[in-house]
């Protein structure tokens, strides 16, 4: 269940792994519809860049399957809370936020529900979506996620906190403190990091002396598992144990290193070929989680030719009423400058 | 009213919001057993639960930045960071999070959170259990800052704090927790952030302080009043929101004004109270502002010349009120 590579969990032709974790091909229809819809959408933002309207981009390309994943499954617990980081947009539009939303995020418009043009791409905090992201600063949200997770167990409550960060956000002395106290506490938190190998143009091997994150688990006592995070049921069935886990009286924290790719650069002001060869870019396509879901299901006869059409359509179409609106959108009225700095 | 010391009101105005409010809760290094290296939670794991009462590990970073994701569930949490010398590690989270979290969500989300944080000097404490970080808390927007300077002040602007909706940073001078004592009502009460305090009123030199210094202030100004000149002594009490008001009042009133704080002189409360009283009340004053505050060196040594010679006392502020009354 837990193993990582090419393929691991396909299932068999008779039984595909999708069905026997209980979700129908209508539905692994919507989620592949759903991660079309985030690359068209995450191409569209990058071009809004090229074209001098978002002043930055941080491409999700290559996180897609993971993102989705932990979204998919926090949403069908019905009882999580997320603390997300800036790779996140699959997950977020899972959880309701719309494209539109998106977009708005990336011009700073008068409408972005998450910090008023005050941050970058939905950063701030919108709490009945549920999630708080407060800033971009790397590895910031995992003290406060683990925080919230205890609030929640203090309070006698349910909920399930799951926190996002990439290999560069690891390194960070927070990283260890939040990992050591929760595991302490045993508070219901699920650790995902998204290890793309790359914190901007600094390789894993310089970022730390191991292969896998997951090892560091085992120093704060509780699980981490090494997943293949371009394989979104492999994803899936990994956050859903880690939920359930964290929920359990003896359980708590688990540690899921998520092996991804980048297929862009770090962001859009990055150039990422003064440090990444191009053979290393070929094999992280080769990855391409879209391609992967799309493999599985047509192989299946889940997915067909015309309804990859349809789908690929529906997306564009989306991106297009999105940006449209987006772009009719006022800035922010001046005025507001001085709000909020105090809460009453 | 009972004679209380600052120690036992920064006690009483925890405990007493944490009777009154299930969701207010304490955590830091020895917070539990051992009540605080300064016993200021002394007996709280005891009534309240090891739930309510977090001992940590020696992490100030996840201690600030857990309180704020307690404080985003909707809980009251008082963090303690041991001494003002450790908090460096926290810093990220309380300024470079806390203060800016309700502006960054666009008024969504609040963080009332309160870090408790003893401070200062003039304990032998040298380098490291000696710091003044006030200049480094209070020029953040988002943030409030108290730093009362008796245990009236002390519990009332606590409690005040703790009810806030807003990241608070409490100052508490350590040499004030045994050393200052003063009558505490003994009902219910709390005191208005960004209020100062005329703790002295005079009507020939202000000067305005916080803190221990305050006492000193209070001690020259005694000795001043032998000379004939009569001293205003004016209570910051709250370093930000600043009560310019307050300042303004009382430097229109005496046209003279002396600040004095311990820590450095350069950026220090002292050069905004300054800058204030400058940009505003300039056509009322009769003298330069004058400050008297720590010498730009970066703590005061451990060395009891040395730290003697860094430290406030009331002579220094006597001479510099001298010589300010004179001009």
């Amino acid at each position: 269940m837990f193993q990582t590579g090419e393929g691991a969990s396909l299932g068999t032709e008779a039984m595909p792994l999708h069905r026997s974790l209980g979700l129908t091909d209508e539905a692994m229809l919507g989620l592949y519809a759903k991660m079309t819809l985030t690359r068209a959408l995450d191409d569209r933002l990058w071009a809004l860049n090229r074209q001098g309207k978002a002043p930055l981009v941080a491409s999700c390309q290559g996180v897609e399957a993971a993102s989705l994943g932990v979204g998919l499954a926090a949403k069908e617990d019905g009882d999580c809370f997320l603390f997300p980081y800036y790779r996140d947009m699959a997950l977020k539009l899972v959880f309701g936020i719309t494209p539109m939303e998106l977009v708005i995020g990336h011009l700073g418009k008068e409408g972005d529900s998450f910090n008023g043009g005050r941050q970058f791409l939905l950063q701030g905090a919108s709490t009945d979506r549920p999630m708080i992201q407060t800033s971009n600063v790397v590895g910031s949200n995992l003290c406060q996620s683990v925080g919230y997770a205890i609030g929640c167990k203090i309070l006698g409550e349910k909920t399930v906190t799951l926190v996002s960060f990439g290999d560069g956000g690891s390194s960070q002395g927070e990283c260890h403190e939040a990992m050591n106290f929760a595991g302490v506490h045993k508070a219901p938190v699920v650790f995902v990091c998204y290890n793309n190998r790359l914190a901007i143009s600094v390789p894993q091997e310089k970022q730390m002396a191991i292969k896998d994150l997951a090892d560091r688990a085992a120093g704060y006592g509780f699980p981490g598992r090494v997943v293949d995070g371009t394989d979104l049921l492999e994803v899936y069935q990994n956050v859903k144990a880690a939920i359930e886990r964290a929920r359990e009286e003896s359980g708590g924290p688990t540690f899921l290193e998520m092996k991804v790719e980048r297929l862009r650069p770090h962001t859009s002001d990055d150039d990422d070929t003064r440090y990444r060869s191009a053979e290393d870019l070929e094999a992280s396509k080769g990855r391409d989680p879209l391609v992967k879901l799309r493999s599985y299901l047509t192989n299946i006869g889940v997915l067909t030719t015309s309804q990859e059409e349809r789908i690929r359509g529906e997306a564009r179409e989306e991106v297009n009423r999105a940006t449209e609106e987006a772009e009719k959108a006022e800035p922010p009225d001046p005025s507001t400058l001085m709000r909020h700095v105090y809460s009453p | 009213m009972t004679v209380k010391s600052v120690i036992e009101a920064v006690r009483e105005a925890m405990r007493e919001e944490m009777v009154a409010d299930s969701r207010v809760m304490t955590l830091g290094e020895d917070v539990g057993a051992r009540g605080g290296v300064f016993l200021a939670t002394q007996g709280f794991v005891e009534e309240f639960g090891e739930r309510r009462v977090i001992d940590t590990p020696l992490a100030e970073a996840s201690i600030a930045g857990i309180a704020l994701g307690l404080a985003f569930k909707g809980l009251r949490p008082i963090a303690e960071i041991q001494f003002s010398d450790f908090w460096w590690y926290a810093a990220n989270q309380i300024i470079g999070e806390a203060a800016r979290v309700c502006y960054g969500s666009n008024g969504v989300l609040p963080a009332p959170m309160v870090v408790r944080i003893p401070y200062g000097g003039g304990v032998r404490g040298g380098l490291f259990h000696s710091q003044n970080i006030e200049s480094y808390l209070y020029n953040t927007p988002g943030l409030k800052v108290i730093a009362p300077s008796n245990p009236y002040d002390a519990k009332g602007l606590l409690k005040a704090a703790i009810r806030d909706n807003n990241p608070v940073v409490c100052l508490e001078h350590k040499k004030t927790y045994r050393g200052v004592r003063g009558e505490v009502p003994d009902g219910e009460y709390t005191l208005p952030i960004g209020v100062a305090d005329v703790k002295r009123e005079g009507a020939d030199v202000t000067v305005i302080s916080y803190g221990l210094a305050l006492h000193y202030c209070l001690a020259a100004a005694e000795m001043m009043e032998d000379e004939g000149v009569s001293v205003e002594v004016l209570d910051l009490r709250t370093l930000r929101p600043l009560d310019k008001e307050g300042i303004l009042a009382s430097v229109r009133k005496t046209a003279k004004a002396l600040i004095v704080h311990e820590a450095n002189t350069t950026g220090g409360v002292g050069a905004e109270v300054s800058a204030i009283i400058g940009e505003e009340a300039f056509e009322d004053l009769d003298a330069p502002i004058m400050r008297l505050c720590g010498p730009d060196v970066p703590t005061m040594p451990f060395a009891s010349t040395l730290e003697d010679a860094y430290m406030l006392n009331a002579d220094k502020i006597r001479d510099a009120l001298q010589k300010l009354a004179a001009y």
